[in-house]
């Protein structure tokens, strides 16, 4: 074995450095990807079969090719793009870069929790007259939002996964934060364990309670459906 | 303008070829995780049904590790440490990438074969149970094909994750896609835009064939599964 | 039976020299290439109560969608109260309906579904009440006092804070006829509002649309397969057959006295 304990300890300091710039540019994708995702759903609602052509195809293009090329796309390319390019720094790449690759799912999400509300209750707010807002404010988002909430969830540890890759294009996290501390020691198996149970510390916990969360959900939907069909013999036996 | 198109139409002609050589390696990372991958996916999938605790903890341990860590983060510590660990080397960095990609969703797909299996199980036990069939004939012959169309959906999914995983290989030295795409970077700087979206759109040419895949196997899914 | 018949003659007399409230002119529909509905034509009036049956997929449903803007017809016109519903008049020329006319016109016109479509995400009181403070801006408490007499009337008034998913099929449809009731139509419609509850609870909501229909000023369009329901309550019986309207009349000639020979088979089906 050739394995290096004061260095691991060494490292571990050093590394959690990068926790901050890790979170917040997770964070800040998320933000960014939850509402470019709105963006996303909301042209795809547009009932035209060209603009929905394109952005059907568009999306599948950035949702099927690498985030990190795309990383690089941002980064790199885009300042010598003529005209509309300009340099932007790594941080706000990646937020762009990541947040606009994960809006494609996200905006899936969306568009699931919205086909999840029963066409009947279109219908019925229709018959009572609301105005197209207030169709989306009062009667469908309430009940689009709730079964995202798991799934939306999931996304984010997927997304703090990922994060990782802008130290590619020099945010430095604690991905890069070990690739310094090996080049320094010369040695990298100790930074990248730091880094591994790092990740592992953080975004375990978190699936553990995403999935409380999906079965907390699952079983209130269950509870409630009991309970309905309990007061419904209840109720059978006082009308008849 | 005529002048500034016949430089690009010159260089497109330039580009076409170099990325055109990072292609072979992109496929090849890319036939190796697949195949490894899925290999991975049923045996631990598997495991983790096992009857043996050890078995099934020690699977349990693998996948929650791998789920819980990033891909490049695996890549990184399989291609520099485990070398340095335990002495092996692993010959290649194509042995790095391959590995790290088919552990890393390996162990996705697992989840994938075990949730499959368990809710079919779920329905047809009885109805197997009843016609005397042994355990493992009951999972040849009724679970694992209804299990097999369960899990289509998600393994083409997963192949399409796999085509994006691929680009992290150049980040070990292999001259992949993005590679001979990052390179002009370099040379000449102006010509970066095009080139990387030119690479954006060979990975997205890897990638079609398999979405429309998936969108067949979803197809497929939904006509063979009792529900 | 007699009686019932000759009272219900009567408010048909009444109403005989109103303008109509509904006037189908010549409507049209079709789904792809399946025309479900060739010509209807058809005059609705002021408080009058119709019935509408027919086999299944003969359009009954498709026939009261398009007066509550849920389906457009593919031509002809739809008259509400003398205004046009889907067609409006821009520059002197008239054009396709725009969300702001159909909102005007639809005002008129409500709606209770086979499948109750009650909103799961509010309380009984809170799916009454959330039109008429939206939609016709009433204040909060005359809205809640309206809507609690509402629910009161249908025989809810003890359920005001559960939600949906506590009540019965039968319950759900009474609150659902609540929450029409309280936004006032001039045209209320209802979608074979018994076709989706247990045989037991069909009567209770019968029994709550029989008592509206008494009070007489809303005008019903009833799809329903209940004949006995439908001789008691409505003035006048259409039956729908291949997108037409294949014969019409006061019950005790359509439903008791059928000379449409498809509509006297039809018919032997529900009166044994
Ligand atoms: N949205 C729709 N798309 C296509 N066909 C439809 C649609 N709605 C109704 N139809 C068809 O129109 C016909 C009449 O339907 P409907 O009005 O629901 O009949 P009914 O209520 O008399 O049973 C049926 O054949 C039905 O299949
Ligand atoms: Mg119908």
């Amino acid at each position: 074995m050739n394995w290096n304990n004061d260095l691991f300890f060494q490292a571990l300091p050093f590394i959690s450095k990068g926790i901050w710039i890790t979170l917040s540019l997770t964070i800040v994708c998320y933000v960014f990807a939850l509402i470019f995702g709105f963006v996303w759903t909301f042209l795809k609602r547009i009932p035209n079969k060209a603009i929905n052509w394109v952005v059907t195809w568009t999306m599948e293009f950035i949702r099927s090719t690498p985030p990190l090329v795309q990383l690089y796309f941002i980064f790199y390319a885009w300042p010598e793009v003529p005209y509309v390019g300009m340099t932007l720094s790594p941080f706000t790449s990646a937020v762009i870069g990541l947040g606009i690759h994960f809006s494609t799912y996200i905006s899936e999400v969306y568009r699931s929790g919205i086909e999840s509300v029963d066409k009947g209750q279109w219908e019925a707010s229709t018959a009572l007259n609301f105005t197209t807002k207030q169709k989306w404010t009062k009667i469908i988002l309430p009940q689009a939002i709730r079964p995202t909430i798991p799934m939306l969830g999931n996304y984010l540890i997927i997304l703090f996964k990922e994060v990782p890759l802008a130290a590619t294009i020099g945010v430095v996290g604690i991905l890069h934060l070990a690739g310094d501390f090996g080049s320094q020691h010369f040695r990298n198996i100790e930074a990248y364990t730091v880094v591994a149970l790092l990740f592992l510390l953080m975004s375990y916990p978190s699936a553990l309670l995403v999935n409380k969360l999906e079965k907390k959900m699952n079983m209130k939907f269950d509870k409630k459906a009991t309970n309905g069909s309990k007061t419904l013999n209840d109720s059978e036996g006082a009308v008849s | 303008m005529t002048l500034e198109r016949v430089i690009s139409i010159n260089a497109l002609i330039e580009i076409f070829p170099t990325l055109f050589q990072g292609v072979k390696i992109t496929i090849l990372v890319l036939l190796g995780s697949i195949v490894v991958g899925y290999f991975l996916a049923f045996i631990a999938g598997f495991c983790l049904l096992s009857n043996n605790i050890i078995l099934r903890t020690l699977t349990r341990f693998y996948v929650e590790i791998f789920r819980g860590t990033s891909l490049i983060v695996q890549l990184f510590w399989l291609y520099y440490a485990l070398p340095m660990l335990f002495n092996i080397d692993l010959g290649s960095n194509y042995l790095a990438g391959v590995l790290a990609i088919s552990l890393n969703y390996g162990a996705y797909m697992s989840e994938v074969v075990r949730g499959s299996i368990v809710a079919v199980a779920q329905g047809q036990r009885e109805a197997a149970t009843a016609l005397n069939m042994s355990r493992f004939q009951r999972m040849r012959l009724v679970i694992f094909p209804q299990a097999v169309r369960m899990m289509l959906p998600e393994f083409g999914n997963y192949l399409i994750q796999m085509v994006k995983a691929t680009s992290l290989v150049s980040l070990i030295g292999m001259k992949d896609i993005l590679y001979y795409g990052d390179r002009f970077r370099f040379s000449e700087i102006s010509m970066t835009p095009i080139v990387l979206f030119l690479a954006l759109v060979f990975y997205f040419i890897i990638a079609l064939p398999l979405i429309f895949l998936t969108r067949k196997m979803e197809d497929i899914s939904k006509k063979g599964v009792a529900s | 039976m007699v009686d019932t018949v000759t009272s219900e003659e009567q408010t048909a007399n009444v109403n005989k020299g109103l303008d109509p409230i509904v006037k189908y002119e010549n409507v049209h529909k079709s789904f792809g290439d399946v025309d479900v509905l060739k010509g209807i034509n058809l005059d609705i009036l002021p408080g009058e109560k119709v019935a509408v049956i027919g086999p299944s997929g003969s359009g009954k449903t498709t026939i009261i969608r398009m007066l509550m803007t849920l389906e457009e017809p593919t031509s002809g016109h739809i008259i509400v109260d003398g205004k046009n519903l889907w067609e409006m008049e821009k520059n002197g020329e008239l054009v396709p309906a725009n969300e702001k006319h159909l909102r005007q016109v639809r005002g008129d016109i409500g709606m209770v579904f086979q499948h109750f479509n009650l909103f799961p995400h509010m309380t009984i009181l809170e799916n009454c009440m959330t039109a008429p403070t939206h939609v016709k801006k009433m204040s909060k408490k005359e809205a809640k006092e309206q809507s609690i007499q509402m629910l009161e009337k249908v025989g809810l008034g003890d359920k005001l804070d559960n939600y949906p998913n506590q009540l019965s099929g039968g319950q759900k449809q009474r609150v659902a006829m609540a929450r029409a009731l309280v936004m006032r139509p001039k045209v209320m419609l209802f979608d074979e509002v018994t076709s989706a509850l247990d045989p037991e609870l069909v009567g209770e909501v019968l029994e709550v649309i029989r008592d509206i229909a008494n009070e007489g000023e809303m005008a019903m369009v009833l799809v329903t397969h209940e004949m006995e329901f439908a001789i008691d309550v409505a003035d006048r019986v259409l039956f729908l057959d291949e997108g037409v309207i294949a014969e019409e009349g006061p019950p005790s000639e359509v439903i008791q006295n059928p000379k449409n020979e498809r509509l006297q088979t039809f018919l032997h089906r529900f009166l044994g």
